[in-house]
């Protein structure tokens, strides 16, 4: 018998003892779920003031704009005050229309994944699969955003991030997961609540543990 | 902290391996030789000069006791580590049965590049991490940030489904995932103190607990400290030998009022203790039951009270004389303790001096 039908074995033997009935309440429904989270209002423009609201007390910054030439102008604003040197993204549509805008040297990961290279990058440019606004969260996945690292890696992480991506809740957020990629799933979905952060000294805020000190969403 | 259950640093070490824990306080603690203080505050005991020293001693690079210059010493040594790394090695917050992913929790970012930059990626956690369905974490993950770090949802949530895929930019070629047992199946087959296996390690009870906000992280000796380590430690690793957890507590229930999955902490400390005393026969032993015997018979009757409280204050008086010694009927106690003395005056005795003028 291998350890793993030994450990199967065992938890079978275990589980024929019956536990009082307190242990057996099971799981919460999705509205039950809803009860307890903190609630998000009914408007989208509610969701967005929401998103906004918390992102900007996770230092990020969130900005709303009007079209894809506002982001290409905010995006250069930002190249020149933080002196980028170079960028990364990936080959969604809009992150690699907008990171080539930038006329700075450009790595795209899915055509140059070197690691070394890409912690030299300044900037990591990309698209996102939805906001929540629950809780300033900006979700991605290592297909459509490019990857494990490019989220990660680079010291600055700016989101573009369409309007109609904002999902209200986390539930809304599990459930766009499993209807966009249903019995396919990425190797990676990461929820990115803020720029990298840590208490570990004193329990003094830090940002840029190890991953972006700065996170930037645009949503057009 | 499930790697350190199973000692696999010391193990890897052993076989000339290099190992880097990479989250800020489990690094300082490593670099300082110390297991973590806190489920998950590592590193919590020490203040920044602490850190600065042994910055300066390992690495030769502290240029200040400022935390954010100190964080940014470990974000270039360990950026460092994760690119050079061959495997990368992971723990897992929750794993999802719907869907056979792992979750990881983190504020750092730390667990994002281990799992990213790496060939290999191992993931180590206990069986009992399992939920059902994808749709659980919508609850689990807030629940153990603002349980565990008083957020509303910390930095990284990330769900991890397998090595990198065709079309994907980057990730590990390969991923194992190391299911651990180590007797957590003995505490499932305990009906009274099953539901122990559904703590989340947000570590809330150490943070209200009298005992641990007195005592440490340390003082344990174990993996797992405060009160839900006092609970699983006999179970993982002997009754008998860890039984005295059970005893270190006041049995206030801070710990079961905070605990967000709902643990029996505190009755299950009281659980342990029965079970201690009682291993075989269902009982305490003879010795035990006469003077529990005794102290209830004296203790509920009021002459009797009285009376053995005047002679013990005078028998009290002489207890120098044995004390710690042979003779010593309290020696357990008084071997490495004091025995407080009885009250000059009891309060019934106060009550009929002053108690009566209005």
């Amino acid at each position: 018998m291998s350890e793993r039908d030994s450990i199967l074995t065992r938890i079978r033997e275990a589980l024929r003892l019956q536990a009082p009935a307190r242990h057996g309440r099971g799981l919460p429904t999705l509205v039950e779920q809803r009860r307890v989270l903190p609630p998000v209002g009914k408007s989208e423009a509610d969701w967005f003031a929401l998103f906004a609201k918390n992102a900007t007390e996770l230092r990020a910054t969130c900005k709303r704009v009007q079209d894809l030439g506002e982001v290409t102008a905010a995006l250069c604003a930002l190249r020149d005050a933080e002196g980028w040197r170079r960028a990364a993204t990936h080959r969604g549509p809009v992150a690699a229309a907008q990171a080539r805008a930038l006329a700075l040297p450009l790595m795209v990961v899915e055509d140059n994944s070197e690691k070394h290279a890409l912690e030299q990058c300044d900037v990591g440019i990309t698209e996102c699969d939805a906001l929540v606004a629950q809780t300033g969260t900006v979700l991605v996945t290592s297909r459509t955003t490019g990857g494990r690292a490019l989220t990660c890696l680079p010291p600055h992480h700016v989101v573009l991030a369409r309007r109609d991506q904002l999902v209200p809740d986390l539930p809304a957020a599990m459930q766009l997961v499993q209807q966009k990629f249903g019995d396919d799933y990425p190797s990676m979905i990461s929820f990115i609540t803020g720029a990298s952060r840590t208490g570990d000294i004193e329990r003094i805020l830090v940002l840029g543990a190890h991953g972006p000190k700065k996170l930037t969403i645009f949503c057009y | 902290m499930t790697s350190e259950e199973i000692h696999l640093n010391d193990a890897l070490a052993r076989a000339g391996v290099e190992v880097v824990e990479s989250d800020l306080g489990e690094f300082i603690v490593q670099l300082r030789g110390e297991p973590p203080y806190h489920l998950v505050f590592p590193a919590m005991h020490l203040t920044r000069d602490e850190i600065k020293e042994v910055f300066a001693k390992r690495l030769h690079d502290a240029p200040s006791n400022d935390p954010e210059e100190l964080t940014m010493v470990a974000r270039r040594q360990l950026r460092q580590k994760y690119l050079q790394a061959d495997v990368g090695i992971t723990g897992a917050n929750f794993a999802i049965a719907e869907t056979g992913m792992i979750s990881i929790t983190e504020n750092e970012g730390n667990a994002r590049l281990t799992a990213a930059l790496p060939r290999t990626m191992i993931t180590l956690m206990g069986i009992e991490k399992i939920l059902p369905r994808y749709a659980d974490l919508a609850l689990f993950l807030p629940m153990l940030a603002v349980m565990g770090t008083g957020q509303a949802l910390t930095c990284y949530n990330t769900m991890y489904g397998g090595p990198r895929q065709p079309g994907e930019a980057d990730g590990p070629e390969e991923f194992h995932v190391v299911l651990l047992d180590n007797r957590r199946t003995l505490v499932l087959a305990d009906v009274e103190q099953r539901d122990a296996l559904g703590c989340i390690r947000c570590g809330a009870c150490l943070n209200v607990c009298p005992v641990y906000r007195n005592v440490g992280g340390h003082t344990y000796g174990t993996v797992y400290g405060g009160p839900i380590g006092s609970v699983l430690t006999p179970h993982l690793r002997g009754l008998q030998e860890w039984k005295h957890l059970s005893y270190a507590s006041s049995l206030c229930g801070a710990c079961t009022e905070t605990c967000p999955v709902g643990i029996d902490i505190h009755h299950h400390l009281l659980r342990n203790r029965r079970n201690a005393s009682a291993p075989k026969t269902g009982k305490p032993d003879a010795w035990q039951r006469l003077l529990f015997k005794l102290y209830a018979a004296t203790a509920a009757r009021p002459a009797f009270w009285r009376l053995a409280t005047r002679f013990g204050r005078f028998v009290q008086r002489f207890h120098g004389l044995v004390k710690g010694g042979a003779l010593d009927p309290v020696r357990a106690w008084t071997g490495t303790r004091e025995l407080p003395p009885i009250a000059r005056q009891s309060f019934r005795e106060w009550w009929k001096e002053h108690g009566t003028h209005e």
